[in-house]
């Protein structure tokens, strides 16, 4: 589905991702671990198509197609979602008018009939109510004045509502207390199935033992130094990266 | 992609088109003759014309205000004629009478002239270049005593309100504008809300310019008295031509006890073309009394068309607990400038006004807040909220904000809030990653920017105003 190869990437002259490999099957979930700094977010960020990076080097394909060739929003339509790590706020619009907006664009994008807003709403409210979300969110500006678990669970939200083929989460475990923890988990184990994958991009194990991934790789200094399965998470909670 | 951007931005104007007909038009130049001439078309009374003569003798010792952040070439007062009108039965007694050409110029705009096939519950008033073409239901608000008409007509059916009001808000010789339009004003709309009368609809004049090398210098006046209420929204637009043409309006209102105005107005004016050719220079005055107790007017404009903007709605508090509010979207995009903003000046005690401004620069547009908020000595316990929001999208385009505050009552509470942002980056790849194109993003975050105002509009024109703002954007990205 989606295949990574020797792709480095430089911002402000700077090269963070230094030769990166990682091929990813349908219906895998790909764990990424890494320090701070090592590249993690910088390859969210490109495969979602963010400008600001410059890929000098390599390419990524995705579903036969060259990822690198698509503007944002073609990837979008193409079944790619990044959960954020800091979900931006945008004033005055509300949370179901962009994600309304956001999954007819995806319909229209495969030529299907845009939703209605009642059968969106039924929609979005079935949706909420299996995460625990208050449907007040729906109706707040997007991210405005949201807590940090409130922006986590709202990208998961979206998730489910676009239901991508890849969607790639960005420390989206990063401040969350236990309980909102496993609702997140929920949100993506609940999607899981052999047409969709994950990459999950994460400090801690901790995530990893809600949602169980079937590769983990660690990421150090713009590159995949190490490739194993679940139990290398386990490995890394103990010993930290020192040794890479 | 970018054929796409340029097919759009070629088409961005719909309202371009022009209209065929046979039209009576003043040859170029302003003196005595021009305005005895407009007056006696008119048959206007002796004491109207006088008053014009007034204006033109005050306007002609006054100079062309240049304070204003805005640069353009000087407007040759000669080179316009001040008076346009189309020549077959410029006042038709009903549907059938209006020259076919006319009403189908109205039905493109989406204003069809027809009563069954209007938005439910608006009343409109067509002006068509000097002269007010047709205005519906004037029957059904007669029933409830509401005078809704052309200001010619209400010069020669109603003297005695029009004598006693007219230059009551915005004297003839205001300011340089104000003066002219006193001396050449041809139409506009009158109206009139009887004590305790809540008008039934909406009231709505459509002004559009056509003919070539002429002005439109419209006057409103509305009077809302003890206790009435009345909405009331102007729309504007006119076809695209390479000469810029000039537009000097002036509205007056006046709200006396406990009465309420709301005026509201979506501005959308040829704004000139890519490279700034052509464009209406819209030069208006514009100003509201609050003479009764516990009165309020409430300004709203989306302003988005006209290669150059002056404006300044203001209120004048005089009835204690009066209340004024101004509610502004202003959008400059290629090469458009505008200088708007307010005048509220608290007069009586316990007045409160609210100023919402919000001004978005796109292209090479100029975006210039300006705003005076003045409490005089007697306006105990006056109260003004302000809050001046600027968006910049791309970095060939300014915002400017001149704030004025004087307050000469200790009382008083003033808050001022202030931000510019960049329509940010982030924002818009946040958008694209859910699947928006560019410009859908754009015009949501704008949209949002903007949705303080946007909801003091009446439904039906909130939902227009988005629109003609996503339309006035296309082109800004890519």
């Amino acid at each position: 589905m989606l295949e990574v190869k020797n792709l480095h990437v430089q911002v402000d002259d700077k090269e963070i991702l230094k030769g990166m490999n990682i091929t990813v099957a349908p219906g895998e979930v790909h764990s990424i671990m890494g320090p701070n700094g090592s590249g993690k977010s910088t390859l969210a960020q490109v495969l979602a198509g963010k400008e600001t990076y410059e890929v000098t080097e390599g390419e990524i394909t995705f579903q036969g197609k060259d990822l690198l060739d698509l503007e944002p929003e073609e990837r979008a339509c193409e079944g790619i979602f990044l959960a954020f790590q800091y979900p931006v706020e945008i004033p005055g619009v509300a949370n179901t008018y962009l994600l309304r907006e956001a999954l007819n664009a995806k319909r229209e994008y495969r030529e299907e009939k845009p939703l209605k807003h009642v059968e969106f709403g039924k929609l979005a409210r079935d949706k909420m109510k299996a995460l625990g979300i208050d449907e007040n969110l729906l109706k707040r500006s997007v991210n405005a004045g949201f807590s940090g678990g409130e922006k986590k669970r709202n990208e998961i939200f979206q998730m489910q509502i676009l239901e991508p083929t890849l969607a790639v989460l960005d420390e989206t475990d990063s401040g969350l207390d236990i309980d909102a923890l496993k609702i997140v988990a929920n949100g993506v184990n609940s999607m899981r199935d052999s047409g969709r994958s994950f990459i999950v991009i994460t400090h801690y194990q901790r995530l990893l033992n809600y949602i169980v991934p079937d590769f983990v790789h660690v990421m150090v200094d713009g590159k995949i130094v190490k490739s194993g399965g679940k139990e290398l998470a386990q490995e890394l909670e103990e010993k930290g990266y020192a040794d890479f | 992609m970018s054929v796409d951007l340029e097919k759009l931005a070629q088409e961005e104007y719909k309202y371009g088109f022009v209209t065929d007909v046979e039209q009576e038009i003043a040859p170029k130049g302003l003196n005595e003759d021009v305005i005895r001439m407009i007056s006696s078309k008119k048959n206007e009374p002796e004491w109207l014309l006088e008053w014009r003569l007034g204006a033109y003798e005050r306007w002609k010792k006054m100079k062309e205000p240049r304070w204003a952040f805005l640069r353009y070439p000087k407007i040759d007062f000669n080179d316009i004629s001040y008076y346009a009108a189309p020549k077959n039965n410029p006042r038709p007694k009903s549907l059938d009478e209006i020259d076919p050409e006319i009403k189908e110029t109205y039905d493109k705009l989406g204003i069809p002239l027809e009563e069954q096939k209007m938005l439910a519950g608006v009343a409109v008033d067509a002006v068509f270049d000097s002269v007010s073409v047709f205005t519906t239901f004037k029957e059904k608000l007669a029933e409830e005593g509401v005078i809704f008409c052309s200001i010619s007509e209400a010069v020669e059916e109603h003297p005695d309100l029009v004598r006693k009001y007219l230059g009551s808000v915005v004297p003839r010789g205001d300011n340089f504008y104000a003066a002219l339009n006193s001396a050449v004003f041809t139409d506009g709309s009158f109206v009139y809300i009887p004590k305790g009368v809540r008008c039934p609809m909406e009231l709505s004049t459509y002004f559009r310019i056509n003919a070539e090398n002429t002005g439109q210098f419209e006057r409103t006046l509305i009077i809302a008295d003890e206790g009435s209420y009345v909405s009331y929204l102007e729309g504007c637009t006119a076809p695209q031509r390479d000469e810029s043409q000039l537009h000097a309006a002036v509205v007056e209102l006046i709200a006396h006890d406990d009465a309420t105005i709301k005026y509201s107005t979506i501005q959308n004016w040829y704004p000139g073309d890519k490279q700034g050719k052509g464009g209406i220079y819209n030069f208006v005055t514009k100003r509201g009394r609050c003479i009764g107790r516990a009165s309020r007017i409430s300004w709203t404009q989306v302003e988005t068309g006209s290669a150059i903007t002056w404006k300044y709605p203001s209120c004048i508090l005089e009835g204690d607990n009066s209340v004024g509010e101004f509610y502004s979207v202003a959008l400059t995009n290629r090469l458009q400038q505008a200088d708007t903003g307010t005048k509220m000046i608290h007069v009586g005690k316990n007045t409160t006004s609210t100023i919402i401004s919000k001004g978005i620069s796109a292209g090479e547009g100029q975006n210039i807040y300006r705003g005076l908020v003045e409490i005089g000595k007697n306006a105990e316990k006056a109260r003004n909220y302000t809050q001046c929001d600027s968006m910049l999208i791309g970095d060939c385009c300014g915002a400017h904000t001149f704030p004025y505050i004087e307050v000469r009552n200790s009382t008083a509470h003033m808050e001022h809030e202030a931000s510019t942002s960049k329509i940010g980056e982030d924002q818009m790849f946040y958008c694209r990653q859910r699947g928006l194109s560019a410009e859908d993003a754009v015009s949501l975050i704008v949209n949002g920017f903007c949705k303080e105002v946007f909801k003091e509009l009446p439904f039906e024109f909130a939902v227009e105003a988005e629109k003609l703002l996503s339309v006035s954007l296309e082109g800004s990205v890519g």
